[in-house]
């Protein structure tokens, strides 16, 4: 590990005010320590934001306001994320550990990097982690890797189950910086990887999360899904968060959500559009699914995640049809 | 009775290789090859040199001096051909772990590289078969006409099955402390399943007679092969303290072990079965393709339990083996039985399924009378009676056998069985037993990896001697103990206590002190065929939606000689089976095609069985009196419990979806492939 | 940078390089090796110690933002001569092998018991479940053991919990 400084933020705007080029944010670490400790990270300075008084819950009207320094243990936990958006309360415990979760912050589990096995190897190249090095993932290993929305500079996806939720949920992120505040409506936090890998999200150098505003809850029922081979403590080979609102026999309102599919949660909107003012039939979800997944470009060691995500869809969605 | 050293496990006082205080200690840690095959052209450590706290470097600019005939993997920085990206090329030394890591990161390394050639294939050219198989068996053998006996069945089966790169991976990563003396005596502490052995390699390897090298180990945080043999950070801690004049440590980081500390050679099997309309064998055939690195010939004896598992009047097994720019394969938990098991079970099932005859009964109606390749006279043999006990408790004369018909909701169900073996052997060891204040010391330099050695050799020896065992103390971990051999090839318990048995018995004559050395004794030993057996059973639920696959339950049944302690055989087998059911559904470390070098080297990339996926586990046994094995009469139990796993597993993934997965890991990715 | 700890009920101040992390911390400057270095990455738990009253991965707390904490190891859990419940069970039950993830599995394992709330496999998340084997095995799956003693851990835990 590089040596580097170490301070910890007074408030949100001491973080920002201290940030120079080099600077991190410190949150619970979970990801940064890990990579700094691989040398995929090497800051020079840290600012510990780990502390600052963004840890509370609470309602803002019909709306609900959640710190970005929250644990995600703490947030599974609470009473009103468990009444009011469970699938939440469920994506953040399929996620990680026990201890894990302890530590990681709300925004930390927005901010994590993509677990692809060459990014986080620095001895090999990587287009993420070193533009212009090359992608080896295309032609190695991409078992767990994108299928939907990537480039021939990034197949990388990214691994958070909270972020797939929150694209579903549509939360907006509140994020301070040296340019001011400013909201960003879920999904759009993340990017897709173009010929700018590099870039996870659309935070500017020196933004800071300090908060997630959840809408009203969407009417109807909702859940969260993670396929994983590992029973528990695994990333997801494909995810999925799903909001479905039937009335009369009628979609009226739908959500779906996929992860570990692309750069960036994914919002299944054709899907959405083909299902909603249509029948809640299984033949209709195939249909959603596969007009949605018609975008796939699946490489030949991830082709499995096309039927995968299929099959997740149609059956999350036949589970939730009254 | 309870662990001997439970107490000092669960408070945290157990002291591992690592964790000894040593004043002064600094720290080495690794640089690592990045290209998989050439030459290191230059190694520049001037910038590593200025870093704060940093105290040397080593590399093939400055070549320790070795012997010449150390080990390829352990000879250090002696040349500058590169056999593997991953090898260790130079190492930095500093005060602090962080500041050595930091120097190490900073070592510029110039390379020559060349094309390099890192994927086992069963047409490579390069194949060719080896003198002899671990530890040293024929390579192949022949009996009878395969050909002719697959003219005459009435079913065949021809498969090929593939396992992939396998890692051991212990909780406690490999780590040694090495100190040398005024005298020149060098003293390791060491993360190894033998002192022994490990003392005699390291000396070895620097030139050094035994008497000169100290090797303690008194607790191993597992090892289940990759701490059998001496590996190279023990070999750097030595020649790091000895180039900065203080104790040095070095401690693997867990991606390291992936590429220093061996693995499980991935296999291609072929496996060619003909039975008669009873569903006898009228031809038994297999072949195994592996690999080694240019380095070591290490060829795994997979294909070998077919010469003891079943009576064919045709019977040809043979090891076929490339040398490729990779590491050394090296002894991961039933080396050969384990790779070897799960293809000849699965192809066994796969011909109970083509001759519509039960699985079970399949294997009943092949049972040999004397083994099939040798011979020989079994020293005992209970695989018959597993497979009845299992079949007994596990329900199986409810099962249906039409594959993927049983469906709860999403979940496709299923059962399958294979059968498990592996070899009953002992090794010399010696022993001492006295009087100490009143009780009674035994010294024998064991190694408890986890495996209970400390606690059973407390029974041993209080069973002979007659007293209650907590008058007994056993010292372990330590090569200037009694030499005794390594915890591997689940000889230990039979070698150690042996001679544990043999000393307490001198002590009773004499009153004072007890001496042994059984080296005459196991000299003497009949010619047998000596195994034990088990049978397992496994269920399994596999998400028609997702592919993903669940082992609500398994059971073990073995037989393997007397039991010497219930609660720790229980835990071995168990244990065992727990990392089969890995095997089955998860570990795979990828080979780097690219690169070179391995993919996954961590924990949350090689997915090991986590607490969520292992539910009812069960492991039970059969009493079996054998008094041709030791004075305890009992086959050894710590590999045997994960030969047959994976197959059980496969088998009743099959029985489940009507899907063969040929190929392991059974992933989601696999299950919804299209079939074939 | 100076930093104070309350480890195991006693104040400690130490000067730690910002790199190091609160385990390397204890075993290497405080001379407490119960918590154990498996994996360095929080990927097995074995160095799982409680913050707060809170399990955590010590290997990837950086030892500076932990200033000010309260951390109990798995050397701070008997009661003198009195072993913790769960040490006992874990004897008992023989809930180990080669007990090199034992430390974390306990701290984890007594973090784990003050947690309710539902888990991942809680079938409805606004009910505190009570702890079945199922629920054990799930939040304890941060603790790997690659001796396979799971079967004697979720037993022992059961047992405590009872």
């Amino acid at each position: 590990m590089k040596p580097f400084e170490y301070a910890r933020a007074g408030s949100p705007s001491d973080a920002v005010r201290r940030f120079r080029p080099g600077t991190m944010y410190l949150g619970g670490g979970t990801n940064l320590v890990d990579l700094m400790r691989l040398g995929v990270a090497r800051p020079e300075r840290l600012v510990d934001v780990s502390r600052l008084p963004l840890d509370a819950i609470e309602p803002v009207g019909d709306r609900l306001r959640i710190g970005a320094a929250v644990r995600n243990s703490d947030l599974a936990a609470d009473p009103l994320i468990r009444r009011r958006y469970p699938m939440l309360a469920r994506a953040v415990l399929a996620g990680a550990s026990g201890q894990v979760r302890n530590m990681a912050t709300v925004a930390g589990n927005l901010l994590q990097r993509t677990r692809c096995a060459y990014f986080q190897d620095v001895s090999r190249p990587c287009n993420k982690r070193r533009p212009g090095s090359g992608c080896p993932a295309i032609e190695g290993d991409h078992s767990n890797l994108a299928v939907l929305g990537a480039s021939d500079a990034c197949v990388a996806t990214h691994p958070s189950d909270l972020a797939v939720a929150l694209a579903a949920l549509e939360a907006e992120v509140h994020v301070t910086g040296p340019g001011g505040d400013r909201i960003i409506p879920m999904p759009g936090l993340h990017r897709l990887p173009g010929d700018a890998p590099e870039r996870d999200t659309v935070l500017e150098p020196g933004d800071l999360i300090t908060a997630v505003e959840l809408p009203a809850p969407p009417p109807g029922a909702s859940a969260y899904r993670k396929v994983r081979e590992r029973a528990s403590f695994a990333f997801a080979l494909v995810s999925i968060a799903a909001v479905l609102d039937v009335r009369d026999g009628v979609v009226s309102g739908c959500r779906i959500a996929l992860g570990s599919l692309a750069h960036a949660p994914w919002r299944a909107e054709r899907a959405e559009q083909a299902l909603i003012g249509g029948p809640a039939t299984g033949e209709a979800f195939l249909e959603a699914a596969e007009a949605e997944l018609a975008q796939a470009r699946p490489l030949p060691r991830n082709a499995f995640k096309v039927p995968l995500a299929r099959n997740l869809i149609v059956n999350t969605l036949e589970e939730l049809a009254p | 009775m309870n662990r001997v050293e439970g107490r000092v496990k669960v408070t945290g006082l157990a002291t591992y290789a690592a964790e000894y205080p040593v004043e002064g200690v600094a720290h080495a840690y690794p640089v690592q090859s990045l290209i998989a095959k050439g030459r290191v052209a230059r190694v520049d450590a001037s910038q590593a040199l200025d870093m704060p706290g940093v105290l040397g470097v080593l590399s093939v600019e400055d070549p320790p001096q070795l012997a010449p005939d150390a080990d390829g993997e352990l000879a250090l920085f002696q040349s500058r051909d590169v056999a593997y990206r991953g090898q260790l090329i130079a190492a930095a030394v500093a005060d602090t772990y962080e500041n050595a890591r930091a120097a190490a990161d900073a070592v510029r390394v110039e390379y020559e590289p060349a094309d390099h050639d890192v994927g086992l294939r069963a047409d490579h050219p390069g194949l060719y078969r080896p003198e002899v198989v671990n530890p040293n068996y024929p390579a192949d053998t022949e009996h009878g006409d395969v050909e002719a006996g697959l003219a005459e069945a009435a079913t065949t089966v021809d498969v090929t099955y593939t396992t992939p790169v396998l890692h051991n991976n212990p909780m406690e990563p490999h780590a040694a402390v090495a100190l040398w003396d005024a005298e020149g005596r060098l003293l390791v502490y060491n993360s190894t399943q033998g002192a022994s052995p490990d003392r005699d390699t390291i000396a070895g390897t620097l030139g050094l007679p035994p008497s000169r090298v100290r090797v303690v180990a008194r607790h191993v945080g597992g090892g289940f092969g990759c701490k059998g043999s001496t590996r190279p950070h023990a070999v750097l801690a030595a020649l790091a303290s000895r180039a900065v004049g203080r104790p040095v440590k070095v401690v693997l980081t867990r991606q390291q072990m992936f590429d220093v500390t061996g693995y499980r050679t991935p296999t291609i099997q072929r496996l060619r079965l003909g039975a008669d309309a009873e569903g006898r064998l009228t031809a038994l055939e297999h072949v195994a393709y592996e690999q080694s690195s240019t380095l070591v010939e290490f060829a795994e004896q997979t294909a070998t339990p077919a010469r003891t598992m079943y009576a064919a009047p045709a019977l040809r097994t043979a090891h076929r083996l490339v040398r490729l720019d990779v590491a050394t394969p090296s002894w991961m938990r039933a080396p050969g039985e384990c790779p070897g098991m799960y293809a000849l079970e699965s192809a066994l099932d796969e011909l109970a399924c083509a001759a519509g005859i039960d699985p079970v009964e399949l294997r009943v109606r092949n049972e040999p009378e004397t083994e099939p390749e040798s011979g020989l006279p079994f020293s005992s043999r209970n695989l018959v009676a597993c497979l009845r006990e299992g079949a007994r408790r596990f329900g199986w004369d409810r099962r249906d056998p039409e594959p993927g018909v049983r469906r709860e909701g999403e979940w496709l169900v299923g059962t399958g069985v294979a059968a498990s073996t592996y070899p009953a052997r002992r090794r010399p060891s010696q022993a001492v037993a006295t009087v100490r204040n009143g009780d009674f010391l035994i010294q024998v330099a064991a190694a408890d990896i986890g495996t209970g050695a400390r606690t059973v050799l407390t029974r041993i020896a209080a069973e002979t001697l007659g007293v209650a065992p907590d008058r007994v103390h056993v010292e372990l971990g330590d090569s200037d103990l009694p030499d005794a051999p390594v915890a591997g090839g689940s000889m230990g318990t039979a070698s150690w206590g042996s001679a544990v048995v043999r000393a307490c018995e001198e002590l009773m004559k004499n009153g004072k002190e007890g001496r042994a050395d059984t080296t005459d004794e196991v000299a003497t030993d009949a010619e047998l065929a000596r195994h034990a057996f088990g049978a397992q059973f496994a269920e399994v639920r596999v998400s028609a939606v997702t592919g993903e696959v669940r082992v609500p339950r398994l059971l073990g049944v073995f037989a393997a000689g007397r039991i010497l302690d219930a609660g720790l055989a229980r835990s071995q087998f168990i244990g065992g089976m727990t990392m089969g059911l890995g095997m089955a559904l998860m570990e795979e470390t990828l080979t780097d095609e690219e690169f070179g070098g391995f993919l996954r080297r961590d924990l949350a990339q090689y997915h090991v069985p986590a607490c969520a996926d292992v539910a009812d586990v069960e492991a039970v046994w059969l009493e079996e009196e054998d008094d041709a094995l030791n004075p305890m009469g009992n086959k050894g139990i710590g590999e045997i419990g994960i030969v047959g796993t994976a197959a059980a597993i496969g088998n009743a993934v099959h029985h489940a979806t009507g899907r063969r997965i040929r190929d392991l890991p059974i992933t989601p990715a696999k299950i919804l492939a299209p079939s074939p | 940078m100076d930093i104070t700890l309350q480890v195991n009920g006693l104040p400690r101040t130490v000067d730690v390089d910002p790199r190091m992390s609160l385990l390397d911390l204890l075993r290497e400057r405080l001379g407490l090796i119960g918590s154990k270095k498996g994996c360095d990455h929080g990927q097995c738990g074995a160095c799982t110690v409680l913050v707060d009253g809170r399990r955590a991965n010590s290997c990837l707390a950086l030892a500076v933002a932990m200033d000010g904490s309260e951390i109990t190891t798995v050397e701070g859990l008997a009661n003198g001569d009195e072993l913790h419940p769960l040490q006992a069970a874990f004897i008992e039950h023989d809930a180990f092998q080669c007990g090199y993830c034992t430390p974390g599995q306990l701290c984890s394992a007594a973090g784990m018991l003050g947690e309710p709330g539902p888990s991942a496999v809680t079938p409805d998340v606004l009910v505190d479940p009570d702890l079945t084997p199922e629920e054990i095995r799930e939040r304890m799956s941060g603790n790997l053991c690659r001796c396979g003693a799971y079967v004697n851990i979720v037993s022992a835990i059961a047992e405590v919990a009872r």
